[in-house]
């Protein structure tokens, strides 16, 4: 601090930083870039390791009737035409000595979800309690499988009621073990947790829960579609990019590992050759996935709702993908009860290993110390601007002080012209968070579309009607834009995004780092001065509405399922709809995030190219 | 001689005047279980708490506890171990109820001056004799209650001074507490029911209550003298699913892994009652007993087959048992954490009044730890989504780590209704040290109380006899149309905001280097004003300077 405190020294490092800014910023983005792609560099990530001394070795073993359940199952959910045979679901359970309850639920969503073909939805969860032999119902652990239509989830619940039976006659157990079946996937899910924890976030209609046990220490979610299994995938991420602790993970590697059960995570398995390009490429391909993943701040299965109730959860996904390698119900039923075995061994909620983490593979991972470098080094880029931004505006003013023939110098810009541009921009925000949804009924009056196809053009036509606002924002202010006003302006606006940013990774790390991958260089580089069709084109390339699409795009190239450009836009505008239903329904907040912070953000610039 | 044969006499008397009784109910539930509750009374018409009189003679009251309750003056005391959680909805009302953990409620005689040092040393020689962490009783867990616990014994002592109250919600019980309530029996395990109590079979079950209540009751039905009763109790069930691979049908061997042979030689009656009031023409019970008693018990006119031991048979039951939903108890009540997240929460507490016609009144008691601070302007009782306003509330605050907060209500649950109570509290921040070794554990909150005088169905038995089962004369019945009812409610895990205790080093350096250097030269930084300071000039300068002004000529620069 002797360097700062020394003006001579000080003025001399404020110099070199200013001389030397461009040079230092991009080196600064281009090593964030290269140490996030090494993250997934095998040498360079810690092997995983079990944390949590309580999951202690056992043994066990498990029943073949899941396959028999499952297809009675299959018979009485036809019966019921597809919906949830709640009677014969009842009636098995308890025959199975559970304390069986029901909960009906019922949501009318904010506009018709097209991609899963519900508006008015109606649901009945079902769930039976196996109480733990002189345990005073204080703890509970959570199987699910979600009632999905179709026959695609029958073996899940054949398989959970051949736990239930098998469980009900061992002894052992020292928590309560629930058994929830619930109807329309996660919003069955969000209705019970809703229930079960008395509280009401997103405006769920339900009957309140009749039998309770106690605070729910972990939660499995189980997805098998098909009799046979080739490999089981692990889903971790949940709502708003929250991660289950890293045990969970362990724990679910180390079955696989005993059992010989090929296990994936992203669909993605192992290998071992990480010093080939291939090996490289398929462990970044994995761990950008899970970026992607995780940025995009949604429930990739049934766990991920748990998360907000500091429930540590996960789904295991069966596959079928025609591999040689078989593994039948009885295994993943002996997986399942070996690692119900060891949470029941839990004396405390899951937490010694790490809640922030990417993983390359099952067997390594990055840990939250790793991976932030990458983002702090982009980020350091807006602080450098900011300062650069700070000494040039402090120069003019040292230079009146010191008389030189300045017929008086605006006393610095008014606030109001830094002001006008930051309130506009927000209320553009505010409209394009607010207007969508409320709009619908209007814009389905005046033109041909669906109520979802209406919401989402809304929003990209008010998103793109933002992108008008400079010229109503000059027209609004009464003088010229000076130079020192888009210079306040623009030191504002790079302080405010690295906040927001920074806020946003320590949140969800990979939609921080989305964000400034694209952000950052053109807010870094943005000036009135430039050429302005060009950067007008590279700023709207850059924009945060192009980011998602671009997202779409990578993710489809990744789950090797590419899209032609038509089918990524149909695909984008669904993914816009999906953010949005998905704040409303369970509370999300990747949308209100980009509409009321980040675009309103990248306004700002805009309103600064286009400053006269 | 004289002194010889008077000193015989009285023992003679003391011998006559005091006496043992066991029995074992056996009722098979609804669910599907089997509900075994044991019960043994020793009577002994002595007096403890006389001035100046050392009791010191002791034949079939266990001396340990003899003098415990005249060393601390008590007047009447009550103790529980549970193990597991009663499920009334299924398994109907209990006996005698007990929350899970230990339960300790005591009510000291009147003359007691320090009470809460009685209290203290109490619970630490009772920790000893029970072989239980009761000394873990403090002022932080004991509260006072001012109505519901009412002594149960003689005398209507209300000044609620002289009552404690604490429960322990993680009490674990084992063999270990076992053992030694075995011990204060005359026949020890030695002979007579006891001999059923094997603790590898009674913990391999659903549930397991033991209890010890001593009280002053009355020696007849005039009340003419008085006398101390010892009422240890054990309540068993059974799951016949996990054991019976199946089979609904049970047997004394089976449950007990031993059988009954004989009474225990000192036991006055020693008798055995199975419940066959649900379905009477199910029940196949070998050997068959022409014996049937009826007993009103809990508000319900039940019929048993009497076994008696000491006009031996040999007994060996057999039955096959129905499968049901569940039951609906006039009376029930539970209780859940709502909310999310570290800093705020709600306790819920619900009570059902299922008769289908009659309102009555409950007495709700709660005692939550000082750590969950409770708001309780948020307290709110509802009944059938209508505000129902308690017509008593006694609630006490709690103090920072000295005492927990106390809350009682009488509430008028109206016919067929669900009542909830909910209040909202904040998790307090402890202090480093005053975490649990596992405090990711959560910390227990103890379970709330609920008493009440329940409508009764059938005629209650108001008078007193001496050949009333032990079972349905434990709660001195007042009048006929009610009964009293206690129904415990689940205990809560509660989490706090814990640190991260596993990299305290990290925590503290990291924190400390920052607030240090970070700050305090930022701070410097900012406060501080510079400028630019003149170099001084070179000595040769300074000396021509003066020699300079001495002459008067203008000064170098």
């Amino acid at each position: 601090m002797g360097l700062l405190s020394d003006p001579s020294r000080r003025k001399v490092l404020t110099g070199l930083l200013t001389r030397l800014n461009t040079p230092i910023c991009i080196v600064c983005y281009l090593a964030g870039i290269v140490w996030f792609m090494g993250l997934a560099f095998e040498p360079f990530t810690l092997r995983t390791y079990m944390s949590e001394n309580a999951m202690g070795s056992t043994m066990v073993s498990s029943g073949e009737r899941a396959l028999s359940l499952a297809k009675e199952f299959d018979a009485h959910k036809r019966q019921a035409y597809d919906g949830m045979p709640v009677e014969w679901l009842v009636k098995a359970m308890q025959s199975r000595g559970l304390e069986v309850f029901t909960q009906s639920f019922s949501r009318k969503l904010p506009f018709p979800d097209e991609n899963k073909e519900r508006y008015m939805v109606r649901g009945t969860n079902v769930y039976g309690i196996l109480r733990a032999p002189r345990a005073p119902r204080t703890e509970a652990l959570v199987i699910s499988a979600p009632c999905s239509p179709g026959d695609s989830n029958n073996q899940a619940v054949g398989l959970l009621l051949a736990l239930a039976q098998y469980f009900r006659n061992q002894v052992y157990w020292a928590k309560d073990i629930i058994f929830l079946v619930n109807e329309h996937d996660l919003m069955g899910t969000q209705a019970w947790l809703e229930a079960y924890h008395h509280t009401n976030i997103t405006g769920m209609e339900y009957s309140p829960l009749q039998g309770r046990a106690g605070s729910i220490q972990a939660a499995l979610s189980l997805e098998l579609s098909s009799d046979v299994i080739t490999s089981l995938d692990l889903i971790l991420e949940g709502l708003n990019g929250q991660l289950p602790n890293l045990d969970l993970a362990n724990l679910f590697y180390a079955f696989c590992q005993k059992l010989g059960v090929l296990c994936t995570i992203q669909g993605k398995l192992q290998r071992n050759d990480w010093d080939t390009a291939e090996g490289y490429t398929h462990a970044a391909q994995t761990m950008m996935l899970m970026v992607l993943k995780q940025a995009c701040g949604r429930s990739w299965g049934d766990h991920g709702l748990f998360l907000r109730y500091h429930i540590e959860a996960a789904s295991v996904r069966g596959i079928n993908s025609f591999r040689h390698y078989k593994t039948d119900a009885a295994t993943i039923g002996r997986l399942l009860e070996g690692m119900v075995r060891k949470l029941n061994n839990l004396l405390e909620r899951l937490h010694q290993s790490y809640f922030f983490y990417l993983l390359p593979s099952l067997s390594r991972f990055v840990s939250i110390g790793c991976y932030m470098l990458a983002f702090g080094l982009l980020v350091v880029i807006l602080l450098l601007r900011a300062l650069d931004l700070w000494v040039h505006l402090g120069a003019p003013a040292l230079a009146a002080v010191e008389g030189v023939t300045e017929a008086q110098q605006p006393s610095g810009p008014g606030v109001l012209t830094v002001l006008t541009p930051v309130v506009i921009s927000h209320l553009t925000g505010v409209a394009l968070y607010l207007l969508p949804v409320h709009l619908q009924e209007m814009a389905v009056e005046h033109f041909p579309v669906s109520e979802t196809e209406a919401v989402v053009l809304t929003a990209v036509a008010i998103y793109t009607a933002g992108l008008a606002l400079p010229h109503n924002t000059q027209r609004l202010l009464s003088g010229e834009g000076t130079e020192q006003g888009w210079k306040v302006l623009k030191l504002t606006a790079l302080l405010y995004l690295a906040v927001l940013l920074g806020c946003t990774a320590l949140i969800n790390f990979s939609l921080g780092f989305i964000l400034a991958v694209t952000l950052v260089p053109i807010t870094a580089s943005m000036t009135p001065h430039m050429p302005k069709a060009l950067s007008a084109l590279v700023m709207v390339l850059l924009s945060p509405a192009f980011t998602v699409l671009y997202c779409v795009f990578i993710y489809q190239e990744l789950i090797e399922a590419p899209v032609s450009v038509s089918e990524g836009w149909m695909l984008f505008l669904s993914v816009i709809s999906q953010g949005i239903l998905d704040h409303a329904l369970y509370g999300s907040l990747v949308y209100p995030l980009l509409a009321l912070f980040i675009y309103p953000c990248w306004l700002m610039f805009w309103n600064i190219l286009f400053w006269s | 001689m004289l002194i010889l044969s008077s000193l015989l006499l009285f023992i003679l008397l003391a011998a006559a005047r005091d006496e043992f009784q066991e029995e074992l109910v056996i009722r098979p539930l609804h669910s599907g279980d089997i509900y075994a509750s044991f019960q043994f009374r020793t009577l002994w018409d002595t007096d403890f708490l006389q001035e100046g009189q050392k009791v010191s003679h002791y034949r079939l009251f266990p001396k340990s506890l003899g003098q415990v309750l005249s060393k601390f003056s008590v007047r009447e005391l009550h103790i529980s171990f549970t193990q597991g959680f009663w499920r009334t909805m299924q398994w109907g009302q209990p006996f005698i109820p007990s929350p899970p953990g230990a339960e300790l409620w005591v009510w000291f005689h009147d003359t007691v001056s320090d009470v809460d040092g009685n209290w203290k040393e109490l619970t630490n020689v009772l920790s000893g004799i029970f072989c239980a962490s009761l000394n873990f009783i403090d002022l932080t867990n004991t509260v006072q209650p001012s109505a519901s616990f009412k002594p149960l014994g003689l005398g209507n002592a209300t000044d609620h001074r002289f009552l404690r109250y604490a429960t322990l919600p993680r009490e674990i019980v084992c063999t270990e507490n076992l053992t030694p309530w075995k011990k204060l029996l005359p026949c020890g395990s030695k002979a007579g029911l006891a001999v059923l109590m094997k603790s590898e079979k009674l913990f391999h079950s659903s549930f397991h209550s033991q209890a010890v209540h001593i009280r002053p009751i009355c020696q007849d039905e005039q009340c003419s003298s008085k006398a101390w009763e010892l009422r240890q109790t054990l309540n068993v069930v059974f799951d016949l699913h996990t054991s019976g691979q199946g089979k609904k049908e049970w047997s004394l061997f089976k449950m007990f892994s031993r059988t009954l042979t004989e009474a225990c030689p000192l036991a006055s009656s020693s008798k055995v009652y199975v419940d066959i009031t649900d379905n009477p023409e199910l029940f196949e019970l070998s050997p068959a007993t022409p014996l049937l008693g009826q007993a009103v018990v809990l508000g319900d006119r039940r019929t048993y087959s009497v076994y008696d031991l000491i006009m031996p048979t040999s007994s060996m039951v057999l039955s096959p048992c129905a499968l049901g939903d569940m039951l609906r108890p006039l009376l029930h009540a539970e209780r859940y954490v709502a909310g999310f997240g570290l800093q705020t929460g709600e306790i819920h507490t619900v009570i059902y009044n299922n008769h289908p016609y009659r309102a009555f009144p409950v007495l709700l008691m709660d005692s939550v730890p000082w750590y969950l601070q409770l708001y309780i302007h948020t307290l709110t009782v509802t009944s059938k989504s209508r505000d129902n306003k308690p017509s008593y509330i006694h609630y006490q605050p709690a103090k920072d780590r000295h005492r927990p907060h106390l809350l009682e209500m009488l509430i008028q649950l109206p016919p067929h209704s669900m009542t909830e109570v909910t209040v909202q509290f904040e998790r307090a921040l402890l202090k480093w040290t005053e975490y649990t070794p596992d405090p990711n554990h959560g910390f227990y909150v103890g379970s709330s109380v609920v008493s009440a005088l329940v409508p009764s169905m059938v005629a209650m038995r108001t008078n007193f006899t001496q050949d009333q089962p032990l079972f349905s004369s434990f709660v001195p019945v007042k009048e006929e149309s009610s009964y009293f009812v206690r129904v415990y409610t689940e205990p809560l895990l509660v989490n706090l905001p814990t640190p991260d205790f596993s990299m305290p080093y990290n925590v503290i350096c990291l924190t400390c280097t920052v607030v240090a250097v970070g700050y305090g030269s930022f701070y410097n930084l900012l406060t501080r004003t510079f400028q630019v300071d003149e170099p001084s000039p070179p000595l040769s300068k300074r000396l021509a300077n003066l020699i300079r002004r001495m002459r008067g000529v203008p000064l170098l620069t």
